[in-house]
């Protein structure tokens, strides 16, 4: 059913919307029906610059195996990243 | 020669004061003709004011009703997308209880108001909306019958409640006094076939004029045309069930 379970990360960095870039504070995270994806439950990401200006709004409704490959492909992205840039 | 049977239907943005002398907006469907029409409330799920709630509030003005789906989520994003706003109130804790009572006695008082409303009101609520109409039939003596779609939630355990979401509807069902119907899909985990089962344990205790109707090979949402959840079949059973229970407590 429809929760307001939501799991909250906070966020530094920027993120680009409909009117550009804007500073984030905080990401929103939630498993339920999405607004606009075709399925019945979808791992939403909200990246928001203020939890209480609805436009500052970044948003990504993925299923939950896009999830998990998004989840790996951070790590890796991390992993080789931070090694690389530790060599140079 | 016969003439063709005139149907037409208007459909628009309203607005009108909701919990706490907030004006709110809502979305409107009626048949255009001088009545008299019973009121349907459509109340939204969680992801917001859509347009597949939307299509469903045009359904019953479709089929003589005048129908309205307040925008639950509107002071989070008055001029905001339905989409974002709900963001918002989901990030808040979702919709406050007493406020949603608020914005449904608001509701009823616009309905009570149009010249061509029949003096019955019904209400009608998907997911998150079928538990705030659980709560509405018991909180509210004004919904002369309310439709339970899927409703989850409506038991809830100590720590699922929270300051917006203080008591279970299921707590209300003594003050249940008008029929409630419920429609529910038997692979849904919420509810599950056991809390729908308790939950018509304590209707039927109290001696609340109730009809659950239970689907096979359905689950949540199974209205929903746009998800994979979409039953067809089951679906249209249910949509005959509704229009039956409504025309039998809504109609005079």
């Amino acid at each position: 059913m429809c929760t307001w379970i939501i799991e909250k990360a906070e966020m530094e960095g920027s993120a680009k919307g409909p009117d550009g870039w804007f500073k984030l504070a905080r990401a929103n995270v939630y498993y339920d029906h999405p607004y606009d994806a075709p399925m019945d439950h979808a791992l939403v990401i909200d990246f928001v610059e203020n939890p209480d200006r609805p436009e500052g709004r970044v948003a990504v409704e993925i299923s939950a195996e896009s999830a998990r490959r998004l989840i790996v492909s951070i790590q890796t992205a991390l992993e080789t990243g931070e090694r690389e840039h530790a060599l140079n | 020669m016969p003439k063709p049977t005139y149907e037409g239907l208007l459909a628009e943005t309203v607005t009108y004061t909701g919990h706490g002398g907030d004006v709110i907006s809502a979305y409107m469907a009626r048949p255009l003709g001088s009545g008299p029409y019973p009121g349907v409330i459509v109340v939204h799920h969680m992801p917001g004011w859509d347009e597949a709630t939307k299509e469903i509030t045009r359904r019953f003005a479709y089929h003589g009703y005048a129908a309205v789906c307040p925008n639950l989520h509107f002071r989070e994003g008055p001029d905001a997308s339905p989409d974002d706003a709900a963001a918002v109130s989901r990030a808040a804790g979702g919709v406050p209880d007493d406020r949603f009572i608020g914005d449904a006695e608001g509701s009823v008082m616009f309905l009570q108001s149009l010249p061509y409303h029949s003096g019955k009101i019904g209400m009608i609520g998907f997911c998150s909306g079928g538990r705030q109409t659980y709560l509405a039939a018991g909180r509210m003596d004004t919904i002369d019958a309310a439709v339970d779609c899927w409703g989850g939630r409506v038991i809830a355990s100590a720590d699922e409640l929270t300051e917006r979401q203080p008591v279970a509807p299921i707590d209300y069902t003594p003050d249940i006094k008008n029929p409630i119907l419920g429609i529910f899909g038997l692979d849904d985990g919420s509810p599950s076939p056991e809390q729908v089962d308790a939950t018509e344990a304590e209707l039927k205790k109290h001696g609340v004029d109730y009809e659950f109707h239970r689907y096979e090979g359905a689950g949540h949402g199974f209205f929903a045309t746009d998800r994979p959840s979409f039953r067809p079949v089951q679906a249209k059973e249910a949509w005959e069930v509704v229009f039956d229970f409504y025309g039998r407590h809504l109609a005079g």
